[in-house]
């Protein structure tokens, strides 16, 4: 025999669905089967059932091999790490929860650490770019209830949000398109035909890179001011089209990824993607988002925020929150050898940054704290194996529009196996005991 | 990747360079040659694959992984923010060479062995 858990979060992407089911054997400790989840979101629950798991933390040693060490262990030495380091580095943050964020936090206060999330490398120049010119935005119910103009822009949501289509922003039927997709026109951005491209009414083939001059054309053509032949290798024609097309509509929406944010103009990009926005609004509702990537890297946003002031690459080294994007963010701090220690929970930046900054990870002393195996763990002094949050412990995640949502446990970690929050707290205990602060 | 990024599906899903046809035909590359590919920042060696989300000359694709990563530009021109996009690349075939795993790439490359 065995039981359901319905309503189940999947902590995978920025969609956070919360309508999974999940088939667990009668003692609550296997996953048997998942529901409802696209494949990568099923994929991430079936991954923590694999046999070759790691289960008890691993250090380096001097030939570069693994031993295994106790959780005691792997305690003392991330304490001390934090208390011999004059600024250290704690990056990550986006899959795990938002509890686990906090206690983070606490330790980051006592070590004048720094604290950078994944927006680093994603869409911290969306959080920029909302810095200086603001953002108007909405939640994912609304769109799917109202929105009839779909831009996806950068982003390949076929594959990176695979139930974004399905669940928000092209096939519901909504309240007021109660049609689903047939009321709905949507336009793709994108240098490749991507498989978002091909489900689009008009897709942009855009030339690699030239996002801010095709924004800023379309700010002209809705203005219905002249624009040259071409722009970013799109026909004028194209574009006054485009520009009339979402005027029509009652209600639009931008959504936006890293074809935006990782091209040469960053920052610049989304400003005048916000900036098209409210243009727009003068013709009807407009809306932009940013398609977040990990489950909970707006959590992380937000916790930083409430408590320190700012999104992302918060320094407390001088024992006040600074923030100065290219400054105090992980690849310049990496790349100009200011830290001098390196912890990591949730998410992998041995995979994720320019490997020069991988590199000098490696030569430090380091902890990732993950699940999995990863880059990461295998270049690091500590690997320190926990629960999956949203599996094998609760715990609450922000969706990409800002909406909090408590993710479910659904199994029992491995025996043994601690939380993300468990391991902080002791950490956290023990680095207040050797700094004589409780 | 949620199976595990020291399996083999993740070199098969990142350790590669989609590329148009006309792109590999020039390079006179069969599709799934190994290929070099080195930019300003590093080189790596890659799967050459036919891209499926085009055509786009001239433009080639490695997914976001540390294969993409050894050939990225770090430079964030004061942003945080590494250039990962719109980097220049030159590709030739390296027919003998592997493609190595995430792990055995990032290992390798911190040690300075490649
Ligand atoms: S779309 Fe995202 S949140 Fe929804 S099931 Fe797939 S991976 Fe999970």
């Amino acid at each position: 025999m065995t039981k359901t858990v319905t309503d189940v979060v999947c902590p995978f992407c920025g969609t956070l669905c919360d309508d999974l089911e999940v088939e667990v054997s009668d003692d609550g400790k296997t996953i048997v089967d998942v529901y409802n989840a696209c494949a990568i979101g099923a994929e991430k629950f079936m991954h923590a059932q694999s046999k070759d798991r790691v289960k008890r933390p691993r250090m380096q040693q001097p030939d570069g091999s693994y031993k295994e060490v106790t959780y005691d262990e792997a305690v003392e030495y991330t304490a001390q790490m934090f208390a011999k380091a004059r600024k250290p580095l704690m990056y990550g943050w986006s899959s795990t929860s938002c509890e686990a964020q906090s206690v983070g936090h606490e330790i980051a206060e006592k070590a004048g650490a720094i604290v950078d999330n994944t927006a680093t490398v994603c869409h911290g120049t969306t959080l920029i770019a909302v810095q200086d010119v603001g953002i108007p935005s909405c939640t994912l119910g609304e769109i799917k209830n109202r929105a009839d103009r779909i831009i996806f822009w950068g982003c390949n949501p076929t594959h990176a949000h695979p139930r974004h289509q399905s669940r928000y922003s092209i096939f519901p039927r909504g309240f007021f398109v109660n049609k689903g997709h047939k009321n709905r026109k949507v336009i793709v951005v994108d240098p490749r035909v991507t498989d978002t491209a091909k489900m689009a009414d008009i897709h942009f083939q855009i030339e690699q890179g030239r996002d801010y001059e095709l924004l800023s054309a379309l700010r002209v053509a809705v203005r219905n001011e002249p624009l040259p032949d071409t722009v970013a290798g799109i026909p004028k024609e194209k574009i006054y089209e485009a520009a009339e097309l979402l005027k029509s509509g009652r209600f639009g929406i931008i959504f936006f990824g890293m074809g935006v944010t990782q091209t040469l103009s960053k920052n610049h990009n989304i400003d005048e993607a916000i900036m098209l926005t409210k243009d727009m609004n003068e013709f009807t509702k407009f809306s932009i988002m940013a398609m977040r990537g990990h489950y909970n890297v707006t959590g992380s946003g937000q916790v930083l925020g409430w408590q320190f002031g700012y999104p992302y690459c918060v320094d407390l080294s001088r024992g006040f929150a600074r923030y100065n994007p290219g400054e105090t963010t992980s690849n310049d701090l990496l790349r100009r050898g200011e830290v001098d220690a390196v912890f990591v929970l949730g998410s992998d930046p041995g995979a994720h940054f320019p490997i020069s900054s991988v590199k000098k990870i490696s030569q430090l002393p380091s902890v990732c704290v993950d699940p999995h195996i990863t880059p990461t763990s295998e270049i690091s002094k500590l690997h320190v194996p926990v629960a999956f949050v949203g599996v094998e412990v609760g715990g609450n995640c922000y969706r990409m529009d800002n909406v909090p949502i408590d993710a479910r446990k659904v199994v029992d970690p491995p025996e043994g196996v601690l939380t993300d929050t468990e391991f902080l707290t002791r950490v956290n205990k023990r680095l207040g005991e050797l700094m004589g602060v409780a | 990747m949620e199976g595990g990024k020291e399996k083999d599906a993740y070199t098969k899903a990142c350790g590669i360079i989609e590329m148009d046809s006309s792109d590999l035909k020039k390079l006179g590359a069969w599709r799934n040659t190994n290929v070099r590919v080195t930019s300003k920042h590093g080189s790596v060696v890659v799967k050459a694959v036919e891209a499926t989300q085009g055509p786009h000359p001239g433009l080639a694709y490695i997914p976001m992984g540390p294969w993409a990563n050894s050939v990225t530009d770090p430079n964030t021109y004061s942003t945080g923010m590494p250039t990962f996009k719109g980097v220049p690349i030159e590709v030739e075939i390296a027919m003998n060479e592997k493609v190595l795993s995430s792990v055995e790439l990032v290992q390798k490359k911190c040690r300075g062995e490649i």
